[in-house]
């Protein structure tokens, strides 16, 4: 049963398709299931990669945003780790 | 393909034959509204504005009104007026005369107070009905049917689901010669290396980018300003809650509704296209203001994606409400028309929901009501100011 969908390949980010808890697997159609850290609600987004602070975040194979903070594979990835300087004045983006 | 419309004197079609008491200015809502109240079956519109505005800020609202007011869904006008606007209420009925809109008007500071302008103007719009009601719909080529496609709401399930299902929906009715209108300029931030590709022409694409980044640096400045630090969020409450992190991650789901169909224009607010296909107009998002000026530009329906749900819908033209998400659906059953959730679940391919909201859409092009309408909600009436005039002021 797939429960994410990730929507290019070269995204580092699945879209839940239903509520998961901490510890449960998800198939997102890649080779292995991923194993979320937190609870994430559905729609909301979860890491396949470990991302390091300032490293893009891509989604629909575009850049979304930025990792403001380490970001583990199985993390919740919001706005309370990840954010776009789009529409803004920059901020000093974090060196890689 | 045909649908059946009311054919009108200017060549468009409407999808509905509605009795529209308009106002020039604010100041003659009251009694535009009391009028309406009069004839079953009558709209108006609550126009906010309408004076104390110069230059394209004037314009711009004067063009909205006046392409509402002669909108091939709307059978016959009584404009209402206060008589001291600068928005004149003789302006107002030349420019949707000259459009071929059966229209009369009466100005309260000439009639006399609220209760005989009432009851002048409930006489002027009985003759109005009467001279509309014999208009029958004809069949009519689909090349007359222009989509507004808005989103309002949005959760990540609009991504997934509800905006590439209309995506589809525009691109089966583009390739019947058919059109469709897209907008809200500070949506598609960060969309701009897909949709520059799909322009027409480089004259297209530069027109898009520059709407694009004059939008963006507004946005830069507005949210610099520290004594707002807590009213710098680019997207809404219900967007962060419902999974949307960033102004681009909304914006590339956000672009999916408008399918694969090039770009052949950038339009004004409320400015009609002269040509059919897929056209962007430079608009801000605020759903109210962008679907009143893509009704102005000419959409006859709009589709309206909702990830978190609304009840909203237009005075004068029908809008449809298409959802991703099924919990959101089964809340709202009575507001919404269309649930995609059958495409997140891989019940349903995207074709196959995008043809099923194209029948829909011939269906209430030739009358059939939407939610919307049937519970009477008409609250998507907003006219954008010009920003340079309103600060100074």
């Amino acid at each position: 049963m797939i429960k994410a969908l990730r929507v290019s390949v070269k995204d580092n980010v699945a879209v839940l398709l239903e509520d998961i808890k901490k510890g449960e697997e998800c198939n997102y159609g890649g080779d292995y299931p991923q194993k979320a850290n937190q609870d994430i609600p559905f729609g909301h987004k979860i890491a396949l990669k470990d991302i390091k602070t300032g490293e893009d975040i891509i989604k629909y194979e575009h850049v979304i945003g930025y990792a403001t903070q380490t970001i583990k594979q199985g993390d919740w990835v919001h706005n309370h780790n990840i954010r776009s300087d789009r529409g803004r004045i920059k901020k000093e983006r974090p060196v890689l | 393909m045909k649908f059946y419309g009311y054919p009108r004197a200017d060549g468009r079609v409407g999808v509905r034959n509605h009795l529209l008491v308009a106002p020039s200015v604010f100041c003659a809502k009251k009694v535009a509204q009391q009028i309406a109240e009069n004839i079953p079956g009558a709209v108006y519109l609550a126009n906010p504005l309408g004076c104390s505005q110069v230059g394209e800020d004037l314009e711009q609202t004067a063009r909205t009104l006046v392409n509402l007011a002669s909108h091939p869904n709307v059978g016959a006008t009584l404009i209402v007026g206060l008589g001291c606007e600068r928005f004149t209420p003789q302006e107002f009925y030349d420019r949707v005369k000259k459009r071929g809109t059966p229209v009369k008007k009466i100005v309260i500071q000439d009639t006399g107070d609220t209760l005989e302008t009432v009851r002048q103007g409930t006489e002027l719009l009985c003759q109005l009905h009467r001279q509309m009601s014999d208009q029958v719909r004809k069949e009519v080529p689909l090349s007359s049917l222009t989509l507004g496609l808005e989103c309002g709401g949005t959760d990540a399930a609009s991504g997934m689901a509800a905006n590439p299902s209309i995506g589809v929906t525009s691109d089966l009715l583009i390739a019947e010669g058919g059109s469709s209108i897209f907008s809200e300029t500070n949506e598609i931030i960060g969309s701009e290396s897909i949709l520059e590709k799909r322009c027409i022409s480089p004259q297209v694409s530069q027109k898009l980018l520059k709407a694009m980044d004059e939008m963006e640096k507004e946005l830069a400045i507005e949210t610099a300003d520290p004594a707002f630090h807590h009213r710098q969020a680019l997207i809404s409450t219900g967007n962060f809650a419902g999974g949307v992190s960033t102004v681009v991650e909304k914006a590339l789901g956000n672009i999916l509704k408008t399918g694969k169909a090039p770009i052949k224009g950038v339009l004004k607010f409320a400015e009609i296209p002269e040509e059919n296909g897929l056209f962007f107009m430079d608009t801000p998002s605020q759903d109210a203001e962008s679907t009143t000026a893509m009704v102005a530009g000419g959409a006859q329906i709009i589709l309206f994606t909702t990830g978190r749900g609304t009840p909203v819908g237009f005075p004068i033209a029908p809008v449809i409400k298409i959802t991703g998400n099924s919990q959101t659906y089964q809340k709202m059953r009575a507001n919404i028309d269309v649930d995609t959730g059958p495409v997140v679940t891989k019940e349903k391919t995207l074709q196959q929901m995008g043809q099923e909201i194209f029948e829909m859409v011939l269906k209430v092009a030739s009358g059939q009501q939407t939610k919307a309408e049937i519970l009477g909600h008409d609250e998507l009436l907003g006219i954008s100011r010009v920003l340079a005039s309103c600060r100074w002021q």
